[in-house]
């Protein structure tokens, strides 16, 4: 197993930063009128160990299994969607059948309203849904919880876990407690580092690299810990930088990025293109890649020319979320940026020779 | 040992046990639920919808209807207030059917449950066993509640089924957006526009609830609440509920202040927004506000290297309010909407044009729609900051 899971706190006592928040939440697990809620911050910042750390405590550690569930669309088609489970507990990730989340999340409301919970020792009468990625449910999916978050109380909780509120609708919103959770900062992401390192038996963390490691990392905690696994993995003493334990596609990105500054022809663009398509073909999610390569350029070029390649990508990486085909937009951007590229060195040129008469 | 989550739960016994498993501990009822309307005479602040209601519970004359407004404005509290105060408790099951968008509302459903219930004759009235008098009219009630997110044409099978039982079922659809409703069914109903709650309404309603519930809170509180809410009366009533457990929750209980408010609803503080502001280049001491400068404590949190400037500088600003976990749209709305908030920032300030003003305006316009359309949130952001630096600095 990787570190992120083998050291991931269990419970709400074992988390490490946002003390505060965790007392909070052992209240209100205590309290018996536990709402719906919706835990929403950056990626990696520990809102699912945190959700998961809340459970613990409003039930106790239950035996948990992953389960396939098949859910039947009114015209009879089957939906495959995995499930993590206890007796007290739900948890899912709707958005996996894409535009069929509303049957999904129809079915299992409906069959948790429906139920009764039997088990007399249960510390509470009701069980909890965890729903994963809440920011991508459907407008139908969400509609679909609104009366439903009301009128079964009794017997249900959603927990909603999502990276931002913003394409949440206001009456799913209204419905909740939010509970943000902010990236923990560089003092914090150290002490989880070091207490790795101790747990995993990695000796210490030069504090150099750990810097590295930080300031790389932008507040993930997850990836924080991954590339220090990967990085002890590589060089056990921990003497090389940080270069060597970086994911193979962020560098991969990064020499996208080099190849656009290096040349801007159209035998390049063909390049690129290539090496556009084997990110996409491993999977890496197109807007992770056109924030990475965009990363690596303004890195690169004069002042003058950052916001403008930056305006770009939001420009293109909205028509992607629109459009079908991300490689057009990718593309696109490569073949703008190149262009303003271009455009600025000729600038230069030509400003130098108004000069000159 | 590991039963299944589902089967871990018995079936619930049919109609006598689901009664009682809906009676739930009001102590741990939320308060939206406890605090609904149970009279249309309860319902605050739409007093025109519910002068015309009230002639119909004497008159036994009930058109088709469509209520449409925001959120947590009371459309679906004021039809079950009225279908029980027309019915009574003992003829409420057998004379009005309620369907919601967690119902399968496709059109085999429509053509079948709808279009059964609509056409069975009206049951006899039972006796009100509360020895109260019920008008009971002769026809029963369908109540599509959040009907706008019916297909189209589930909506239009719904046509004929409305206009062939007229006599024996009035129809009331409730929805937020009445143009998601097709014409020819908009055009059968009478319509109802539930309006935002006006401030004082809210207030006194929140008042009201914060009293029987023995929280104790201020009229900074009530305002926190009530500018925080615009006029969503549920999401007010959510967050002094959920403040009210967390301040309970604390050790020792310490008392609810307008903070917590703007926290619970997601609010990014004042501080922040100012900050923001700041690096981008708006002289944040020219405008009047609450307080002239920028209070360091909060905005301490947004941590940026010091020795970074320009471009870096605004990137690096806009990742922390992102770690910060604060949202996309709320931060653009505060720059919109709300107080002091950069885009009064903005549009007050009082030395920058208007041609930069409205330069600051565009791209907020642009990043709002973008941000609809599902756009990656770091991007927009840095964008809107990056054009209004430009703006404000050329
Ligand atoms: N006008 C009002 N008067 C009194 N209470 C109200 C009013 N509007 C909303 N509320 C409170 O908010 C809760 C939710 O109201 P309701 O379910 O009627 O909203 P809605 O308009 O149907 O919203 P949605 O569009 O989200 O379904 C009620 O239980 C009640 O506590
Ligand atoms: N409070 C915490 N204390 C220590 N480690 C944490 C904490 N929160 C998260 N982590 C570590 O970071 C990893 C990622 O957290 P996770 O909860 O999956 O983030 P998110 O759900 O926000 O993307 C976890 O596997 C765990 O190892
Ligand atoms: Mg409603
Ligand atoms: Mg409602």
């Amino acid at each position: 197993m990787l570190w992120v899971d083998d050291y991931r706190p269990k419970t709400l006592d074992g988390l490490h930063y946002h003390v505060g928040l965790s007392q909070r939440l052992k209240s209100l697990a205590a309290s018996g009128d536990f709402p719906h809620m919706l835990f929403y911050g950056p990626s990696g910042a520990g809102k699912k160990t945190r959700i998961a750390a809340t459970l613990n405590e409003l039930f106790g550690s239950g035996v948990e299994r992953i389960d396939q569930r098949v859910f039947l669309t009114p015209s009879r088609k089957k939906l495959d969607v995995n499930v993590v489970q206890s007796n007290y507990h739900i948890e899912l990730t709707p958005s996996e059948v894409g535009n069929y989340d509303r049957v999904v999340i129809q079915e299992i409301i409906k069959e948790i309203a429906q139920t009764q919970q039997v088990d007399v020792s249960a510390k509470h009468r009701f069980k909890v849904v965890v729903i994963n990625e809440a920011d991508s449910l459907s407008r139908d999916a969400q509609a679909a919880l609104r009366r439903t978050m009301e009128k079964y109380m009794s017997n249900l909780r959603i927990i909603l876990c999502a990276n931002s509120t913003s394409r949440l609708i206001a009456p799913i919103k209204s419905r909740c407690l939010l509970i943000r959770v902010a990236a923990p900062n560089h003092e914090e992401m150290l002490t989880v580092l070091n207490h790795v390192a101790k747990r995993a038996g990695a000796g210490s963390l030069p504090e150099d690299r750990a810097d590295e490691i930080i300031s790389d990392a932008n507040g993930n905690m997850r990836k924080a810990i991954l590339v220090f696994e990967a990085m002890k993995m590589q060089s056990p003493d921990l003497s090389s930088s940080l270069a060597i334990a970086k994911p193979d596609w962020e560098t991969y990105c990064y020499k996208v990025g080099d190849m656009i500054i290096q040349e801007q022809t159209p035998q390049r663009v063909m390049e690129v293109r290539t090496k556009l398509y084997e990110l996409l073909s491993h999977c890496i999610p197109p807007t992770i890649i056109l924030k990475t390569i965009a990363d690596r350029v303004v890195q690169k070029v004069d002042e003058s020319l950052k916001a403008d390649i930056m305006h770009w990508a939001a420009i293109y990486e909205n028509r992607m979320r629109i459009g079908n085909k991300k490689i057009y937009h990718l593309e696109a951007w490569v073949v703008k940026v190149m262009s303003l590229y271009k455009q600025f060195f000729l600038g230069i040129e030509l400003g130098d020779f108004d000069d000159f008469i | 040992m590991a039963t299944s989550f589902f089967q871990a739960r018995a079936p619930a016994k049919k109609k006598s046990g689901k009664e009682k498993e809906n009676v739930v501990n009001p102590s741990l009822q939320p308060w939206v639920e406890k605090y609904r309307p149970e009279t249309i005479d309860d319902v605050s602040s739409q007093e025109h919808i519910v002068s015309v209601l009230r002639k119909t519970l004497s008159s036994s004359n009930l058109p088709h209807m469509l209520f449409y407004g925001p959120p947590g404005t009371g459309k679906t509290s004021t039809i079950l207030a009225l279908a029980r105060q027309l019915f009574g408790p003992d003829n409420f099951r057998s004379r009005v059917l309620e369907l919601n968008a967690s119902d399968e509302r496709g059109i085999s459903i429509v053509r079948e449950k709808v279009k059964n219930f609509a056409r069975q004759t009206p049951r006899a009235e039972a006796v009100a066993s509360d020895g109260k008098k019920y008008p009971c009219p002769p026809y029963k009630i369908i109540i599509l509640d959040e009907a706008d997110s019916m297909t189209q044409d589930a909506q239009a099978a719904l046509r004929r089924i409305m206009e062939n039982y007229a006599r024996i079922t009035r129809f009331c659809l409730v929805c937020n957006y009445v143009t998601r409703i097709i014409e020819p069914l908009a055009s059968r109903c009478s319509k109802f526009r539930f309006k935002p709650l006006d401030s004082s309404s809210a207030r006194q309603r929140l008042e009201h609830i914060a009293l029987a519930e023995k929280v104790p809170v201020n009229e900074d509180v009530i305002s926190a609440l009530v500018s925080t809410s615009s006029g969503d009366l549920r999401r007010a009533v959510t967050y002094l509920q959920s403040a009210a457990r967390l301040s309970a929750a604390t050790e020792p209980p310490s008392a609810i202040l307008p903070q917590d408010i703007q926290e619970i609803a997601g609010v990014v503080p004042d501080a922040i927004i100012r900050k923001l502001a700041q690096t981008l280049g708006v002289d944040v001491t020219l405008i009047g506000g609450r307080d002239g400068d920028v209070e360091m404590g909060d905005a301490a949190s947004l941590t940026v290297e010091p020795d970074l400037r320009g471009f870096d500088l605004i990137r690096e600003t806009v990742r922390s309010l992102i770690r910060e976990g604060y949202s996309a749209s709320q931060v653009l709305s505060q720059w919109l909407k709300a107080h002091s908030q950069l885009h009064d920032v903005i549009v007050e300030h009082p030395t920058l044009t208007g041609r930069q003003k409205s330069a600051c305006a565009l791209v907020m316009a642009e990043a709002d729609k973008a941000l609809c359309d599902g756009a990656d949130e770091e991007l927009w952001i840095l964008e809107v900051a990056l054009r209004v630096h430009k703006a404000v600095t050329s």
